[in-house]
């Protein structure tokens, strides 16, 4: 087939187009013909089979995600400087400091191909945080897999571990933290997802907009190459087929020592000023930053597509469009300072071109030799997309699944099944150490990394006299969600926030990675929203903005689709990251649990290996008390010698977790029920521990705070000592540190 | 007994991108050798089979070498010699 150009698509109006294989619908097709008044050529066909792709366009969660935008303080939120919709939002943490995160999935190519799907999903989700103008600074990666022991997840999670960890590493940035969870609901549906945290001083925000009529569109990086054509529409609108991927297109290779040079490139012509708009290349490649650059400025642009350097040189002009190549940024850049742009691109050996020019035209016109190839309104690609109330049904197996309440499940009676039970837990994959995984990552390259993997947060030093830095947790409980999708949104952010405040940050923003299964499942759809909700009501409450987020759907195999995992990251600042918090105790404290238990074990880690159970209703949310505790926390600095949220497996595993931690035990004293003591998983409590003499001054502080205090017992020898039955640290460590790599090792 | 060797080249598919061939392609400019277009770089295997490499073994030896000596996913291979000795 020859070149399709404007004016053969109007010539021959009625050529059949293959849209419904580019995974448009019939209506979708008829609106980009109303749109342009005529049959799309195949070049605007591609460009808007993947701009409105669920990946892109968002168009089945957009009516939803309207409330993270809209639930807000009479006053708005002050600590914001960039709201949600720009590649990330920006957050003041004082001092003139600013900082940029973002979470996304890559899921789907990280189940085609585990090491390069993980490892170029690192590396978009650092370009979207360089494209704000800060410079990345830290990584974190929440990742599910399915049964652990599963032969599937033996070929996923290895590679996907070795690939967060080959690009990382390479790329010199410290991995955090993150999380690592299993479920059978996972199995052929991995959820990788990649958390980036930018800083920046708050006069270097740069946005994508391409302005200034005359200015020049840059395209500098990675030469375009045919790798990820169609991925965006293929790999993330699609649902595999049982047995394994329907389509196999390929995938792309990541580079990590070309992004370095271009972390290092677009940061040296930022900072001289030489950038008017920037934009990162991701999914849709090409189309999607010519497009929503131009969108966002004067409204039009001209592009001379055959000027784009390529890997190979037989690339139409459609594959070129679409091409999901690594590495590659958009850049607009007047006349007048090209030259010393393109300067600073030949010292870092990055290659660049001038592939168009911002005007007013109201159009995004492409040629290619000379033929105009398209022609169309830029904001009808980029953001005018269709949009979905998509059809939601409360599940029908939800009052069963609700009503199924673990209080049947025969609970351990003694101090001897409480320890065995400990013991259990503590091996069980999703409780065990992750110290295999987290070992692949350099956590400290860079040297500003403060806490890391087995810490409840991530924490790095952004201004290197201050100290003043920021602490990131992510978390959600997918077991949770599935029970009570509103309030199992707002447990992970709970969790998040929790994880935050123990450390001493002050918690200050949002970021979110929602993973669910198909949103034509007007069940799976509901989760949705109700996740939504949740999240949008739970921010507002603890008065804490989302900034940014992405959304993946279609994790799911034939009709089972995921646990919903509305995966929560929350972002504190504290003032001087020497005076944090750790979760290490010191021989002679007295501890403390803050916050009320309650009988709760629905959605626990105790009904989940012990009995292989999941119903009822996830523990009660309590914001406010989340708010208080967070509070103490902060107040704690200086003097609280640990703090470690109690979540996932109760208070018996917070403390052997610390035990194994800093080395030395604890004699404790149990209250009330030993079991509920042990293991509920009742929400807003940490473990604290301080000096003997500061224990009045926290009592006082707690009563202060509304919050509920009781004293465990104290920090000493080498074992657990429950009174009767002990756990040395010996054993705990035995049984925490073996389960990971006798599965993968 | 009669040996065959077998020899199986494995490469990135040509549209993937190769940053080791990259790299190389880099050094040769470096060092003061240009004009070199393109390096690709890539992996080679040299089997040693003992007994008659019937058409049966072959096939087996053609799944493997598409699935175990190649990620089928990003690479391509190609045996390139069938020599057998007595």
């Amino acid at each position: 087939m020859g070149l399709d150009t404007v004016s053969s698509a109007t010539a021959h109006p009625e050529s059949t187009q293959p849209f419904a294989e580019l995974g448009l619908k019939p209506d979708e097709y008829q609106s980009i013909r109303e749109i342009l008044g005529r049959r799309p050529t195949s070049s605007e066909l591609a460009m808007y089979s993947v701009m409105w792709s669920e990946h892109c366009s968002y168009k089945s969660s957009k009516v939803h995600l309207r409330q993270f935008g809209e639930k807000k303080p009479v006053e708005g939120w002050p600590q914001l400087l960039v709201g949600i919709g720009e590649n990330a939002g920006v957050v003041d943490i004082g001092d003139g400091w600013a900082v940029t995160f973002k979470v996304e999935s890559h899921n789907h190519p990280s189940y085609v191909e585990p090491y390069q799907g993980a490892a170029t999903g690192i590396g978009g989700i650092v370009r979207d945080i360089l494209s704000m103008g800060a410079r990345p600074i830290a990584v974190m990666d929440p990742l599910r897999f399915g049964p652990a022991d599963a032969p599937d997840t033996r070929r996923v999670l290895p590679g996907v571990i070795s690939g967060i960890g080959g690009y990382g590493n390479c790329l010199g940035l410290p991995n955090i933290g993150g999380e690592v969870v299993f479920d059978a609901t996972y199995l052929g549906n991995p959820l990788v997802n990649a958390l980036c945290i930018g800083a920046l001083r708050h006069d270097e925000i740069h946005l994508a907009s391409a302005k200034g009529i005359g200015n020049l569109v840059v395209l500098y990086g990675a030469r375009t190459g045919g790798d990820g054509i169609g991925g965006v529409s293929v790999l993330a609108s699609e649902t595999f087929s049982e047995g394994g991927p329907t389509k196999r297109p390929s995938v792309q290779v990541g580079d990590p020592f070309m992004e370095k040079l271009l972390i290092e490139c677009t940061l040296e012509v930022l900072h001289a000023g030489l950038v008017e708009g920037i934009q990162d290349l991701g999914g849709a490649g090409i189309s999607c930053a010519t497009s929503e650059l131009a969108s966002n400025g004067e409204g039009g642009m001209h592009v001379w597509l055959d000027r784009v350097l390529l890997r190979d040189p037989t690339l139409s002009p459609e594959e070129i469009l679409m091409s999901e190549s690594q590495e590659r940024m958009c850049a607009i850049v007047t006349p007048a300072d090209l030259d010393a742009f393109m300067a600073i691109c030949t010292k870092w050996e990055v290659e660049a071109v001038v592939i168009g020019e911002v005007n007013n035209s109201g159009r995004l016109t492409v040629e290619w030799h000379g033929e105009q190839i398209v022609d169309v309104p830029p904001r009808s690609v980029a953001h005018d997309g269709p949009v979905y109330s998509r059809p939601m049904q409360r599940p029908a197996y939800l009052d069963a699944l609700q009503a199924d309440v673990p209080d049947r499940l025969s609970r351990p009676a003694t101090v001897e099944e409480v320890r065995s039970t400990l013991l259990t837990l503590i091996a069980s994959p999703n409780l065990a150490s992750k110290s295999w995984i987290t070992d692949q990552y350099d956590r400290y390259v860079l040297g500003n990394t403060v806490l890391a993997q087995p810490e409840d947060s991530g924490m790095v030093r952004v201004d290197e006299v201050t100290g003043r830095g920021v602490a990131v947790s992510t978390d959600c409980n997918g077991r949770f969600a599935k029970l009570d999708p509103y309030n199992g949104a707002k447990l992970a952010l709970a969790e998040a926030y929790r994880n935050v405040g123990v450390t001493g940050a002050v918690p200050l923003a949002v970021t979110n990675c929602l993973n669910f299964g198909s949103p034509e499942d007007p069940e799976v759809m509901w989760q949705f929203a109700e996740a939504a909700r949740g999240l949008a009501d739970g921010c507002l409450e603890l008065n804490i903005p989302v900034t940014g987020g992405n959304v993946s759907f279609y994790n799911q195999t034939g009709t089972t689709a995921i646990l919903p995992t509305p995966v929560v990251g929350v972002l504190g600042v504290i003032e001087d990251v020497a005076k944090r918090t750790s979760i290490a105790w010191s021989e002679g404290d007295v501890i403390f649990q803050l916050g009320e238990t309650r009988d709760e074990f629905a959605g626990s880690e105790w009904a989940h290996v012990m009995h292989g159970h999941l119903g009822g209703l996830p523990p009660k949310v309590d914001l406010a008390a989340e708010i208080a505790l967070a509070s103490v926390c902060a107040d704690g600095l200086g003097w609280f010698h640990a703090a470690h949220d109690i979540s996932d497996g109760g208070l018996l595993v917070a403390l052997a977790e610390m035990a194994m931690r800093s080395g030395v035990g604890a004699q404790l004293e149990p209250t009330g029920d030993l079991f509920v003591w042990s293991f509920s998983e009742s929400t807003a409590r940490a473990v604290v521990s301080v000096a003997a003499d500061d224990a009045q001054r926290l009592t006082a502080l707690c009563a202060s705070q509304g919050v509920a205090l009781q004293r465990l017992g104290v920090v000493a020898g080498d074992r657990l000592d429950l009174g009767g039955p002990i756990v040395t640290i010996a054993e705990l460590r035995d049984a925490h540190e073996a389960t990971i790599p006798a599965l993968f090792g | 007994m009669s040996e065959t060797r077998v020899v199986v080249e494995v490469m990135l598919k040509p549209e993937i991108l190769d940053p080791q061939g990259r790299a190389v392609k880099g050094a040769f400019a470096r060092l003061g050798f240009e004009g070199v277009a393109d390096i690709r770089q890539g992996k080679r295997f040299e089997l040693t089979i003992e007994g008659e490499l019937t058409a049966d073994r072959m096939a087996a030896l053609e799944t493997l070498a598409g699935t175990l000596l190649c990620n089928p996913v990003i690479e391509d291979y190609r045996i390139v010699s069938v020599e057998g000795a007595a």
